[in-house]
């Protein structure tokens, strides 16, 4: 932290989650698409919501809320799938509305306060604010984590 | 120059994959010297492999590979000259050196650590075939071979190899003859034999040679011409003086001459020296190839007319007969084969684009799809011409689409190859005799099918050798031959292809199967289960039949891995084994991963995807059709037998299970061993080919489910996995019963 | 002056360090897999100089010079043997079978291209 002007700069999309505000590297998402009615996958975790036709590609789609334990919410149309990119995977993730795309810097986050939250897996890696809004930064390697099938 | 489109990179990968191809040659020969062949063709196939290794090695300095492939080949040229047999022992080295050949090409390839020791183990072996002497004779002449390797690149002409055995001489430097100012003259006196003309050779390229090398001054000899009337035309009448000024030495003039040693008189004379050279013509000596254009000015054309009057030594016939305007229209022609050129031909392709070939196939199958769905719901007449240009698209498009799943299609031989080594390698670790007999190598199937294969069979012929084949004791007790005996057998059974891996062992121990089962609390203690379901124990995750851990076994891979790797392939197994006969693993797997023969149906208001090939044939039923075992489990009635029945809205979580069975759709489904299912549907919708798209179950896997696939209308539809399915339903029914509850993944 | 080689090899490698060897110095080069192959393609072109391997399935060198040497046209055609052996008796048989010469392999590009205009021009 001794050479602030040499940070990295880093490019956060924010999007909304039972009325918070998340965001993920920009890097990662492919994509932005409207939700569209997802085909589902027998025996899957309630917040796999299956898969989707993406261009003749069968992407599975998860629904953020649910996998981060937050309340479940009646899809809108404000609803979109981010496509995300991790380690060649892709994944659909399924938020409430996209917000922004904010640019920051390294030294504009925070790490998270080591609080373990239950079953909530780690997944914010650190935290930030934006006009006095607290955006949380996702870790996409802990959000599509391997999920064990619930049906064994 | 060893960038990356360096075309020597380029063809040192395409020489690897040839050496593939030869090593498969080379094994398959071996084969079928060793089952019995003894025709000079076979001998001479293997001879070939080895030697075009050995040659393309070469041009590489690829010298651990060209040593070994060396003494590898002039042992089997002993064979194929008739001064050695191919007796059993013979036949078991060659076998080695091919594997450790197989090995070498490998290494070479990825740079990797020599295995010396190996080598040198077996070049002893090779040595003692060729007896003591022979071989040390070979150490020397090989030595000076590999002396010479390289040169592959340099500019090292050495064209005076001739009977130097690449007798590498240092060179002659041309740094320390005098330069320029000291030119060599040298006289030559050139009379070609009748001899030199039969073998194509032409005295004016040898002229315009030494022409090259400097100031030359050209006589022809007339003398000898005879009369017109005597005149022979295939005789060589002409000869040559040439007056050469020229910093070369005579080992290059002879050079020049290095084709027709022993075809002409020659002699060259140095400043009026004795001559160096006589009729004997050039002795050894290689050539220093300097570039001689940079000390040579170009001599032009006029001494060309030195070898005007050569065409009376020419063969007439040769301009005579030489119909020339036909075929020169090939000379314009840059293709690298004459079009009457039919023969095997083949054209080697990046497989990425084939992979984007099958990708957009799989696209034109969706959308003639929807091509089809949407003129059929628009009311046409089914004779109108849209409806008769719609089925010949159909029918072309799956004929392209059987077309390029041909290209993908590949011999199940080169994996059966890689089986006959594991068999010698795990044979010789415990100790056995033990010979493969392999079947249908022929068989295609999908190129990746037989990569993800070769896993599991290298697993389950390890097995076979450790724990199916008995020792040699035990069978001669037995009365059994002592040798025991492999199968690998692959043929295309109803569209599948089916391997079958069995042995001619004491069959599986059930008692011992059983008893390992308890033990590790796989099945209770007081379980009574048929054969069949104590056989299938070995699919249990956890359980491993070797008491005693082996070097071949034991290494944590159960028949479990086995079998999740066959099934993810879309692929089944199944076992069968009779006491003191032996055992079978039987592998059945689709032809290929892109395309598979579908019923599409409604489930619980998804449409889902069964293989065709699963479904032997549909009932409507009613209630009467139906028992009930106990609750939650019952049977379907079908002609003499009872079948056991499922909801597959209940298994696939949909829906609760139903109670009133009449009139619910019902498909009986083939299950493993030969036993049927019947799974309750609501409605088949279409039978059709569907494209199979893989489900990325790095994130969750859903049992049940094989892959998916995108129909007509854009929507994807899961394709299922019966025999999970099945296996699924029939563990939780009979959680209660003794039934083991094989397959249910962790 | 562009020369018309006919190569016949049943390495591939071979006929691509061949053909690697020749195309940069201008040589227009024919390729086919072993005896039978290179018959059938020396139909259909008029090579200046014909190079081929002698250990070949089918027909081997020795089988295909002389079937060349028994077409008219070619009688004079100069052939050069692809050896990876310096054996003189090899060298007396290819020429007792016709052969103008020989390459022993591992050749570089500058010898084979040496070798062929001491033959061909």
């Amino acid at each position: 932290m001794t050479e602030k002007e040499s940070s990295a700069s880093i490019e956060l999309l924010t999007f909304q989650l039972a009325d918070q505000e998340y965001s993920l590297d920009i890097m990662s998402v492919r994509e932005i698409r409207g939700w569209t009615q997802t085909t589902p996958l027998p025996h899957a975790p309630s917040y796999m919501k299956g898969v989707i036709n993406l261009r003749g590609t069968v992407l599975p789609v998860m629904d953020l809320s649910q996998r981060l334990g937050l309340k479940a919410r009646e899809h809108s149309d404000r609803n979109v799938i981010i496509v995300v990119s991790h380690e060649d995977t892709m994944t659909g993730l399924l938020v409430d509305a996209v917000s922004d795309i904010i640019a920051i810097t390294e030294d504009d986050l925070q790490p998270p306060p080591e609080v373990n939250t239950g079953n909530v897996p780690s997944v914010v890696s650190s935290l930030t604010l934006i006009d006095e809004r607290m955006i949380r930064v996702l870790d996409l390697g802990s959000v599509v984590a391997s999920v064990q099938s619930s049906a064994a | 120059m060893a960038d990356t489109n360096d075309p020597m990179a380029e063809i040192r990968a395409s020489f690897f994959i040839e050496c593939e191809e030869l090593l498969e040659a080379l094994q398959d020969g071996l084969q079928e010297l060793d089952d019995g062949a003894d025709d000079t063709e076979t001998i001479n196939v293997v001879f070939r492999a080895v030697h075009s290794i050995k040659g393309g090695a070469g041009a590489f300095g690829l010298e651990a590979l060209v040593r070994f492939a060396h003494r590898f080949e002039t042992v089997l040229d002993e064979v194929r000259a008739g001064r050695m047999t191919a007796g059993p022992d013979a036949l078991k080295v060659f076998f080695q050196c091919a594997d450790h050949l197989s090995d070498l090409v490998r290494i070479s390839r990825d740079a990797g650590d020599l295995p010396e020791a190996r080598t040198a183990e077996l070049l002893g072996f090779l040595n003692e075939m060729l007896g003591e002497d022979a071989g040390a004779e070979e150490e020397a002449e090989e030595d000076e071979d590999i002396d010479f390797q390289p040169a592959t690149l340099s500019l090292d002409m050495d064209f005076g190899d001739d009977d130097g055995d690449g007798l590498a001489l240092p060179d002659i430097d041309l740094p320390d003859l005098p330069p320029l100012p000291g030119l060599n003259r040298y006289t030559i006196e050139f009379r070609p034999e009748n001899e030199l003309f039969e073998t194509g050779n032409e005295p004016f390229h040898m002229l315009r040679a030494l022409d090259e090398m400097g100031d030359c001054d050209v006589t022809c000899n007339l003398g000898k011409i005879p009369d017109l009337d005597e005149l022979s035309p295939e005789h060589s009448y002409l000869s040559w003086t040439i007056e050469l000024a020229s910093a070369v030495d005579v080992a290059e003039i002879e050079a020049a001459f290095e084709f027709v040693e022993g075809l002409c008189s020659l002699t060259i004379s140095q400043n009026g020296d004795a001559p160096v050279s006589d009729e004997a013509g050039p002795e050894v000596v290689n050539g220093v190839a300097d570039p001689i254009e940079t000390d040579t000015p170009e001599i032009p054309e006029q001494h060309e007319t030195g070898s005007a009057p050569a065409p009376a030594a020419e063969l007439p016939a040769v301009s005579e007969d030489k119909p020339a305007p036909a075929p020169s229209v090939a000379k314009s022609n840059t293709s690298s084969s004459a079009p009457a050129a039919a023969a095997k031909s083949v054209v080697r392709v990046d497989l990425d684009r084939i992979e984007r070939l099958v990708n957009l196939v799989g696209e034109l199958v969706i959308n003639q799809a929807m091509l089809s769905q949407s003129l059929e719901s628009s009311g046409l007449s089914p004779h109108s011409d849209a409806m008769n240009g719609l089925e010949e698209f159909q029918r072309l498009t799956r004929d392209i689409q059987d077309s390029v799943m041909m290209i993908r299609a590949q011999p199940v031989k080169s994996l059966f190859q890689r089986m006959s080594r594991i068999v010698r390698e795990s044979s010789a670790s415990v100790g056995k005799d033990v010979r493969l007999h392999t079947e249908g190598e022929n068989t295609e199937v999908d190129k990746t099918v037989i990569e993800r294969l070769a896993d599991p069979l290298t697993h389950m012929i390890r097995n076979a050798v450790d724990h199916g084949l008995e020792t040699s004791e035990e069978r001669l007790a037995a009365g059994k031959p002592e040798q025991g005996r492999v199968n690998l057998v692959a043929a295309h059974r109803s569209g599948r292809v089916v391997i079958d891996v069995s042995d001619d062992g004491g069959g599986i121990n059930r008692e011992k199967v059983m008893q390992i089962a308890i033990d590790k609390g796989l099945i209770p203690e007081d379980a009574s289960l048929s054969d069949s379901e104590i056989d299938n124990l070995l699919f249990l995750p956890g359980f491993s039949t070797a008491t005693v851990v082996s070097d071949l076994s034991g290494r944590g891979v159960g028949m479990d891995v086995v079998r999740t790797a066959i099934q993810a392939l879309g692929g089944r197994i199944t076992i069968s084994s009779t006491p003191g006969v032996g055992t079978t693993f039987s592998i059945s797997l689709p032809l290929t991963l892109a395309v598979l023969d579908g019923m599409v149906v409604q489930v619980a208001g998804e449409t889902l995807v069964l293989p065709l090939n699963v479904v032997i044939e549909t009932l409507t039923l009613s209630n009467k059709d139906v028992e009930m075992v106990r609750p939650g489990s019952f049977v379907v009635r079908v002609r003499s037998g009872f079948v056991p029945i499922f909801d597959l809205g209940k298994e696939l979580g949909y829906r609760e299970s139903i109670e009133d069975f009449e009139g619910c759709v019902v498909l009986l489904i083939a299950h493993e061993d030969e036993s049927h299912a019947a799974l309750i549907i609501d409605s088949i919708q279409d039978q059709r080919q569907v494209v199979i798209k893989g489900l990325d179950d790095s994130f969750y896997r859903a049992p049940g489910i094989a892959a998916a696939t995108i129909l007509g209308d854009g929507q994807i539809a899961l394709i299922l996995d019966t025999s999970d399915i099945i296996t699924n339903a029939m563990g939780s029914v009979g959680a209660s019963n003794s039934t083991p509850a094989t397959g249910i993944p962790a | 002056m562009t020369l018309e080689i006919l190569a016949v090899d049943d390495s591939r490698t071979m006929r691509d360090m061949i053909r690697l060897a020749l195309l940069p110095a201008g040589f227009n080069v024919h390729t086919a897999d072993d005896g039978v192959h290179g018959i059938e393609v020396l139909s259909g072109i008029e090579p200046d100089a014909i190079i081929t391997d002698i250990n070949m399935p089918r027909m081997d060198g020795f089988g295909f010079i002389d079937a060349v040497r028994e077409q008219e046209q070619h009688r004079a055609t100069p052939i050069l043997v692809l050896t990876t052996e310096a054996a003189p008796e090899l060298k007396a048989r290819a020429r007792t079978a016709g052969a103008t010469g020989w390459i022993v392999k591992p050749f570089d590009p500058a010898k084979l291209i040496k070798a062929l205009q001491m033959v061909a021009g």
